[in-house]
C-alpha cells in the first residue's frame, strides 16, 4: 500500500510537470512577445531587444521553461506585463478572499451534504428522498449564475437583506463576520457542489447497500442503524472522501464564476483580467496555483481510495 | 422476543418450521402478478435436515427465504402461512422478525466471499447476531465462535477470527459462515448451496464439518441445493421443486432408491454416476496408432511479460504433453486455478505458449493466432462457459452462426441459409431461432447456439471449456447427449474441459489430470478410473459424492487423509507440485526433481516418483 | 410448460411431515401425466418495458420547446438581435412592456428577441462542440482500447494530463492564446470534452474486448476492422447515447460560462451566457431582475430539463435491498 501510494505521488508530480509544459507553451503561442506588450507600441526595436535579453527571451524555450519553473517553485512569479507589478504582490492582496470562501464553503456545505445524502440513502424511494433528488438533480445541472440569481432574487430583492455585490474589506472579521460577508458567494458554491455531494453520496452508499453482506446483516436481525454506519458506511467511506476530494477541485473552478458575479477581488477574477489583458507571465503563475491545487486534491481523492481497501489495508 | 432457550429443550421431532400454502410472488407496476412460489406446504422438525432440491427457477432458494421471513426484493408473500416455532413470519414487521434472525433461524448463502463484510473483521461478524440480540455476551461469543473454529477444523482456530475475510481462503470462509450462522445457537438453520461454488476435494470436508456441526448443535436444517448427491450426504428429508411447486417429497433413501415423479425420475437419470473400474470404453489398442489430430509437446504458458528465461511473469503450465485422436474426446480434468482452460486457450492460440509445440494435423501450428492460416484456424474452435458472454448479445442468432460460414466458407454447395438452419438442426434449436437475439433465449439454449457456432468451421478439432458448468443437472445431461451424438454424426474430436470427473468420465475416451498446471495422470478413461492411480487422482475420485446414502462416512475414512483442503494449489519450480498435499510424498525427492513418467505399456501414464506397484495399493 | 395442478394447499400435510410415524414412509408424489416434458424454466423474470416518468417528460417537453426556438427562433423573434424595439425612448433596462415582453437590456435591446436569438448560438454551439468532442474522443478511445498496451498507455497518460487540468483553466489559456470566436470555441470545448469522452469510449472498448464474443471473433481470425464496427461499436454504441446527454450539459455550463466571464461569445452577438455578464450591472444597482434571470432561467430548464430525461434513462436499479431493513 505504500508503494502503490508513492506510485501515485509520483504519478501526481509527473503530471505537474505535465501541467506547467501545457501552461507555458499553451502561453507561449500568444501573438505578440512580451517585452513588445510591456514596453508599448511606441518602443524602438534596440529597446525591444535590449528588454528581451533582460528577460532571457532569446534563450532557447527550454532554458526559459526550466528557469520559469525554477523560480516558480522559489515563489517568483515573475513579473507582470500588465501593470509591471509583481505577480505576488498582485495575488497578496487577493488570495484570502478566494481562499476564505472556498474553506467556509467546503466547512459549510460538505457536512450538511453528505447528512443529506447519506439520509436520502437510509430510506430510499421515501417523499423525503424523491424531494432531495428532485433537488439536487435540478441543481446539478444549472450553471452557478443561475443559483447565484435565485439567491439574490431571494434574499436581495425579495427578503432585502445583503447586497447583490460583495463589498467592504475583511480586515479584522471574526469568523461569524466572515461567513456573512461572504453569505451570498458561499451559499452559491454550497448549493452547487451540495447538489453534486448528495447525489455522489447518496449513490455511493446505496451501491454499498445492495451487495450481499449487507443482505447478510439483514438476515442476521442486524438494526437498520447499525447496517448504516457499521456495515455500509465502513465500505462507503472511500467513495465518499474520493467524492469530496473531486468536489472541492470543482471548487476551483467554481469560484471564479462567483467572484466575477459578485464582483469582489480574488484571484480568479485576477486570472480574467490577465486573459483580457493578455498578461501571460499573470497566466501562467495563476494557472500554475489553481492546477496545483486540482491536482493535489485529486491525488488526496485517490489516496483515500487506497486507504479505505481493507485489502490494501491489511494485505494477506 | 428473545426466548432462553438451552439444547435441553429441544425434543426431537418437535416441528420447528412448517409452510402451509405458501405462495411468493413478484407483483409488476401494472398490479399483475408472477407466480414465483405456488402454494408450497412441509414440515421442518427438530433434528432433521430437509433438502429442498430443483434447477434454477423452481422457487428453492425463495422458499428457504422464507423461514427468515424474507423475500428478495421485487418479490413478496402473496399468500399461506410460514411458521417458525409457531409464529407466521409472512406477516411480521421487519422490527418483529429482527429478533428471530440470527437467533432463532440462520442463514448460509452460497457465496461466502460476497457474504462477508470486507471491512470488518472475522469475529466481529461472527459474533455479531448472538452479542447484538443479547443472548449472550461478548465473551461468551467469544468462547461459542472459538468452539465452532475448532469444530469445523479450521487452521489457527484461536487467531482466525482476527482476519479480515479476504485473508483467509474461500474454503474457510465457508466454514466460517457456518461458525456465523450457528454461533446464535440457532433451532433452525436455511444453508443456500453452501459448497457448490468449492471443488470438489474441499467440498467433501466443508460437507462433513456442516454435517458433524449440525448433528451436535441439535438443530434442524433446510437444505437447499440442485445437487442430488450432495442431498443424499447430508438430508433426512428430500423435497423436489418444480416452477414452484412441490413434485415429490419425502425420505432420502426412499426417494433416491425409488423416485416416482417423472420429474424426479429425470433428475435422477442426469446424473452419471463414476464408471465402476473396467466399465468405460476400453480403447487402449487403438492408443499404438499414432495419428493424432492435435498433438503438444513440452508445452509451458502463463501470463504476463515472457521474462528472459523465456518463462512467463505468472506461469501456469509446465511442461505439458497432450495428443487428441481424431474423432474421440479427451477429458481435462482438474481444480480450480489447475490451468486446464489455460492449456485450451493454447490450443487455441488465444494465449501464445512460451514453450514447447503444437502440432495439427502433423503441421507445426504457430503459438499466435496471427501466425496460424484460416484453414487452420478454422480446424481448431474454442466454446466458451458462459454462452452469455460468449455470444454478441447485438446479433442474431442467424448472424452469429452465419459469420462463420461465409468467413470459412463452409456453405458447400448450400445457400447461407440452409447452412444456418442444417446447425440449427444438428443442435436440435427449432429453426425460428435464427431470427432471435441471444437474450431471449434460455440458458441451455444460448450453450446449444455456441456449441453450433464451433460445428459452423466444420473444425476438427472443438475446445470446450467447462461448457456444462454453469447449466442446471438436466439441461447439462441433455447438452452431454448431444455431443456424443454430434461426434458420432461428424467425427469430430472434442476437448472436454472439466472440473467434474464424473460429467467427464462419462463420455470422455481418454482422461488427463492435471494438477498445478502439470499433468498428474492422463490415459484411456478407465485406466485413470482404476489403480494403479496417481495420488492426486486418487484424492480426485474419492471425493466426488455418489448419490447414495452413507457414502460421506465411509469417504472420509477411506480417502486419503489429512490431503483435503489443507494446502494450496502452487504451481512449483521443480518437483512434483502435488507434494505439499500428497499421503506418500518422499521429502527431497518429489520436492526437488521431476516425476518421472510411468508407462502401463497401454498409453496410461503416471507422473510420480513411486512405483506403479506402490500406486496400485 | 406442465399442465399439472396441485390441489390448494398441497392438499397431503399429513404425509409431508410422517417422520414421527413409521408406519407411513411419508413420501409424498404430486399428481402428474406421464409425458409432460419439463421444459428449462425461464433465466428470469421478463423485464419491465422502459417508460419516461412524469419528470423524465417534463424534462423531454421543455427540450423539444427549445430546439424548436434554437431552429425556428429567428424567424419568429419579434426583434432582430441587435434592434431597438424603442428608438424613440431609448433607457436601458426597461420593464417588460408591450412590444417586449421581457423588457430591454443594458443597451435597450428586447430582451426576449435575444433569448430567441441567442438559444439557437448556444444550443448550436454546445451541439457542435459535442458531436467534436464524441467524434474524436470515440475513435481514439476505441482505437486505444483495440491497439497493443503500448500505443494504449502513450494515449492515455496524454489524456490523462489534459484531464486533470480544470476544464475552465483551460479554455482560458486557450482563448488567451487565440483569441475568442465560435470555431474557436466549438473546438476549444470540443477538444476538452473529448478527453473525458476518451476516457469513457476506452472503458467501455475495453470492458467489452475482454468479453468472450470479441476474443471469439479474434480466434476466427477476424480483422481489426471487423471487431471494431460488428462486435465492439454495437456494444457501445448505448451507453455511448446515453452519456452525449449528459456530456451536452456539461459543454453548455462550461461554454455559457466562458461566455459569462467575457471570453466566450463575444458582443454584439447574443448568448445567454454573455447576457448574463452584460446585464449583471441591473441586478447589482438592484435596477432589473430580467435582463439576469431570463438568460440565466434559459440555460437552466435547457440544462435542467436535459438532465431530467438523462436521470430517467439512467436509473439505476440499486438500492431495493435498503426498503428491507
Amino acid at each position: 500500500m505504500r508503494g502503490l501510494i508513492l506510485r501515485r505521488i509520483g504519478i501526481g508530480l509527473i503530471t505537474v510537470l505535465a501541467v506547467s509544459i501545457i501552461i507555458f507553451f499553451g502561453t507561449k503561442i500568444l501573438p505578440g512577445d512580451a517585452a513588445q506588450i510591456r514596453l508599448g507600441q511606441q518602443a524602438t526595436p534596440e529597446n525591444v531587444a535590449a528588454f528581451r535579453e533582460r528577460l532571457g527571451l532569446d534563450k532557447p524555450y527550454w532554458v526559459q521553461y526550466l528557469t520559469w519553473l525554477g523560480n516558480f517553485l522559489r515563489g517568483d512569479l515573475g513579473i507582470s506585463l500588465a501593470s509591471d507589478v509583481p505577480i505576488t504582490n498582485l495575488i497578496a492582496d487577493r488570495y484570502k478572499n478566494t481562499v476564505i470562501v472556498s474553506c467556509l464553503t467546503a466547512l459549510i456545505g460538505v457536512p450538511i451534504s453528505l447528512m443529506l445524502g447519506i439520509m436520502a440513502a437510509m430510506f430510499p424511494g421515501s417523499l423525503y428522498d424523491r424531494i432531495l433528488t428532485f433537488i439536487s438533480v435540478t441543481l446539478v445541472a444549472a450553471p452557478e449564475f443561475f443559483t447565484a440569481t435565485l439567491l439574490v432574487l431571494l434574499f436581495v430583492f425579495a427578503l432585502d437583506i445583503g447586497n447583490a455585490v460583495v463589498v467592504g474589506s475583511t480586515e479584522g472579521k471574526g469568523f461569524f463576520e466572515l461567513i456573512s460577508h461572504f453569505a451570498l458567494p458561499i451559499a452559491t458554491l454550497s448549493f452547487v457542489i451540495a447538489s453534486q455531494l448528495i447525489r455522489m453520496s447518496r449513490a455511493a452508499v446505496l451501491n454499498v447497500m445492495s451487495s450481499p453482506y449487507i443482505e447478510m446483516a439483514i438476515l442476521k436481525g442486524v438494526p437498520r442503524g447499525r447496517i448504516i454506519f457499521r456495515h455500509a458506511l465502513l465500505n462507503a467511506i472511500g467513495p465518499i472522501v474520493n467524492v469530496v476530494a473531486l468536489n472541492l477541485a470543482y471548487l476551483v473552478t467554481g469560484v471564479i464564476v462567483v467572484e466575477v458575479y459578485f464582483a469582489y477581488p480574488g484571484l480568479a477574477t485576477l486570472i480574467v483580467q490577465g486573459v483580457q489583458s493578455r498578461d501571460f507571465v499573470l497566466i501562467q503563475g495563476l494557472g500554475m496555483i489553481f492546477c496545483l491545487t486540482y491536482v493535489i486534491l485529486m491525488l488526496i481523492a485517490d489516496i483515500a481510495a487506497y486507504a479505505s481497501n481493507p485489502r490494501l489495508r491489511h494485505p494477506k | 422476543m428473545a426466548q432462553t432457550r438451552n439444547p435441553g429443550d429441544r425434543l426431537p421431532g418437535d416441528i420447528v418450521f412448517e409452510t402451509r400454502d405458501l405462495r411468493i410472488g413478484a407483483i409488476q407496476h401494472d398490479g399483475s402478478e408472477i407466480r414465483i412460489v405456488k402454494g408450497v406446504d412441509f414440515k421442518v422438525r427438530r433434528g432433521e435436515v430437509v433438502a429442498l432440491i430443483g434447477e434454477s427457477g423452481s422457487g428453492k432458494t425463495t422458499i428457504s427465504l422464507s423461514a427468515l421471513g424474507y423475500t428478495k426484493p421485487g418479490l413478496s408473500f402473496t399468500g399461506g402461512e410460514a411458521l417458525l416455532l409457531g409464529q407466521d413470519v409472512t406477516k411480521m414487521t421487519t422490527d418483529e422478525l429482527r429478533p428471530l434472525r440470527g437467533i432463532s433461524v440462520a442463514y448460509l448463502a452460497q457465496s461466502a466471499a460476497a457474504t462477508f463484510n470486507p471491512s470488518i473483521r472475522i469475529n466481529e461478524q461472527v459474533t455479531e447476531a448472538p452479542v447484538l440480540h443479547g443472548t449472550k455476551t461478548q465473551a461468551e461469543a467469544n468462547a461459542k465462535a472459538l468452539d465452532l473454529y475448532r469444530a469445523l477444523e479450521l487452521p489457527d482456530p484461536d487467531t482466525i477470527g482476527e482476519r479480515y475475510p479476504h485473508q483467509v481462503s474461500g474454503g474457510q470462509l465457508q466454514r466460517l459462515m457456518a461458525a456465523m450462522a450457528l454461533c446464535g445457537d440457532p433451532e433452525l438453520l436455511v444453508l443456500d448451496e453452501p459448497t457448490t461454488a468449492l471443488d470438489v476435494t474441499t467440498q467433501i470436508e466443508v460437507l462433513k464439518a456442516f454435517k458433524q456441526v449440525i448433528q451436535e448443535e441439535g438443530a434442524a436444517a433446510i437444505y437447499v441445493t440442485h445437487d442430488l448427491a450432495v442431498v443424499a450426504q447430508i438430508a433426512d428429508r428430500v423435497i423436489v421443486l418444480y416452477n414452484g411447486e412441490i413434485k415429490e417429497a419425502g425420505p432420502v433413501h426412499e426417494l433416491i432408491t425409488n423416485p416416482v415423479h417423472p420429474y424426479t425420475r429425470r433428475l435422477m437419470a442426469a446424473i452419471r454416476p463414476m464408471p465402476e473400474a473396467g466399465q468405460g470404453e476400453d480403447s487402449s489398442d487403438e492408443h499404438l496408432r499414432a495419428d493424432p489430430a492435435l498433438a503438444a509437446k513440452g508445452i509451458d504458458a502463463g501470463y504476463g511479460v515472457i521474462g528472459s528465461n523465456g518463462k512467463a511473469a505468472i506461469p501456469v503450465l509446465r511442461d505439458v504433453d497432450v495428443a487428441i485422436e481424431r474423432g474421440k474426446t479427451v477429458g481435462i480434468i482438474g481444480e480450480s486455478g489447475c490451468g486446464k482452460s489455460t492449456l485450451a486457450r493454447v490450443f487455441a492460440g488465444l494465449l501464445p505458449a512460451s514453450d514447447g509445440e503444437i502440432h495439427l494435423d502433423g503441421e507445426r501450428l504457430s503459438p499466435d493466432l496471427a501466425g496460424r492460416t484460416r484453414e487452420q484456424l478454422r480446424k481448431v474452435q474454442f466454446v466458451y462457459q458462459m454462452a452469455d458472454t460468449a455470444l454478441n448479445p447485438r446479433q442474431r442468432i442467424r448472424d452469429i452462426l452465419g459469420r462463420p460460414i461465409d468467413f470459412y466458407r463452409t456453405a458447400e454447395g448450400m445457400t447461407r441459409r440452409q447452412r444456418v438452419d442444417q446447425l440449427l438442426e444438428m443442435v436440435e434449436l427449432p429453426l425460428q431461432f435464427a431470427d432471435r437475439y441471444p437474450h431471449e433465449l434460455s440458458g441451455g439454449q444460448k450453450q446449444r447456439v455456441n456449441l453450433a457456432r464451433a460445428l459452423a468451421a466444420n473444425p476438427e478439432i472443438v475446445l470446450c471449456d467447462e461448457v456444462t458448468s454453469a447449466l442446471d443437472t438436466i439441461v447439462a445431461a441433455n447438452v452431454i447427449a448431444l455431443l456424443t451424438r454430434l461426434q458420432r454424426e461428424t467425427g469430430v474430436s472434442f476437448v472436454f474441459i472439466s472440473h467434474d470427473l464424473s460429467t467427464v468420465s462419462s463420455f470422455a475416451d481418454e482422461i488427463v489430470v492435471l494438477y498445478a498446471g502439470m499433468v498428474a495422470e492422463q490415459g484411456p478413461t478407465d485406466r485413470v478410473l482404476s489403480p494403479p492411480f496417481h495420488p492426486y487422482t486418487r484424492l480426485l475420485v474419492s471425493s466426488v459424492p455418489e448419490p447414495r446414502v452413507g457414502w460421506l462416512e465411509e469417504a472420509a475414512q477411506t480417502r486419503e487423509a489429512k490431503a483435503g483442503a489443507s494446502g494450496s494449489v502452487q504451481l512449483t519450480e521443480t518437483g512434483c507440485p502435488f507434494f505439499a498435499r500428497c499421503p506418500v510424498a518422499i521429502a527431497g525427492t518429489c520436492d526437488v526433481v521431476d516425476p518421472p513418467k510411468l508407462n502401463d505399456g497401454a498409453g496410461h501414464i503416471i507422473d510420480c516418483h513411486r512405483s506403479l506397484e506402490e500406486l496400485g495399493g | 410448460m406442465s399442465n399439472e395442478t396441485l390441489t390448494p394447499g398441497g392438499a397431503h400435510p399429513d404425509m409431508l411431515g410422517g417422520m414421527t410415524d413409521p408406519e407411513k414412509t411419508g413420501h409424498f408424489v404430486a399428481p402428474y401425466d406421464e409425458g409432460v416434458s419439463f421444459d428449462e424454466l425461464p433465466d428470469s423474470a421478463p423485464k419491465e418495458r422502459f417508460r419516461l416518468s412524469l419528470t423524465g417528460w417534463i424534462g423531454a417537453i421543455i427540450v423539444v420547446f427549445w430546439l424548436l426556438v434554437a431552429v425556428f427562433g429567428p424567424f419568429i423573434a419579434p426583434w432582430g438581435e441587435n434592434d431597438l424595439p424603442f428608438p424613440d425612448d431609448y433607457s436601458e433596462f426597461q420593464s417588460p412592456r408591450a412590444g417586449a415582453w421581457l423588457g430591454t437590456d443594458v443597451e435597450d435591446r428586447d430582451i426576449l428577441s435575444r433569448i430567441v436569438f441567442g438559444a439557437g448560438r448556444t444550443i448550436g454551439i454546445a451541439f457542435a462542440a459535442t458531436i467534436l468532442a464524441y467524434v474524436l474522443g470515440v475513435v481514439l478511445g476505441i482505437g486505444a482500447a483495440v491497439s497493443g498496451p503500448k500505443v494504449d498507455m502513450v494515449m492515455s497518460r496524454i489524456n490523462d494530463a489534459f484531464l486533470s487540468l480544470p476544464t475552465i483553466m483551460l479554455g482560458l489559456v486557450v482563448v488567451a492564446a487565440v483569441g475568442s470566436s465560435i470555431p474557436v470555441l466549438i473546438c476549444t470545448a470540443g477538444l476538452i470534452y473529448a478527453t473525458v469522452v476518451f476516457r469513457l469510449a476506452r472503458a467501455l472498448g475495453m470492458e467489452i474486448m475482454v468479453m468472450d464474443f470479441v476474443e471469439a471473433a479474434k480466434a476466427r481470425g477476424e480483422g481489426r476492422w471487423w471487431i471494431i464496427t460488428r462486435e465492439i461499436w454495437p456494444n457501445a454504441a448505448m451507453p455511448l447515447i446515453t452519456d452525449f446527454g449528459l456530456r451536452l450539459i456539461y459543454v453548455i455550463l462550461f461554454i455559457s460560462s466562458l461566455s459569462f466571464l467575457g471570453l466566450g461569445v463575444q458582443p454584439p452577438q447574443a448568448d445567454w451566457g454573455s447576457m448574463v455578464r452584460e446585464n449583471l450591472g441591473a441586478l447589482q444597482y438592484g435596477e432589473s431582475v430580467f435582463p439576469v434571470l431570463a438568460p440565466a432561467l434559459s440555460i437552466a430548464t435547457l440544462t435542467v430539463a436535459i438532465n431530467l430525461v438523462v436521470d430517467d434513462v439512467s436509473a439505476q436499479a440499486g438500492g431495493r435491498l435498503s426498503k428491507r431493513l
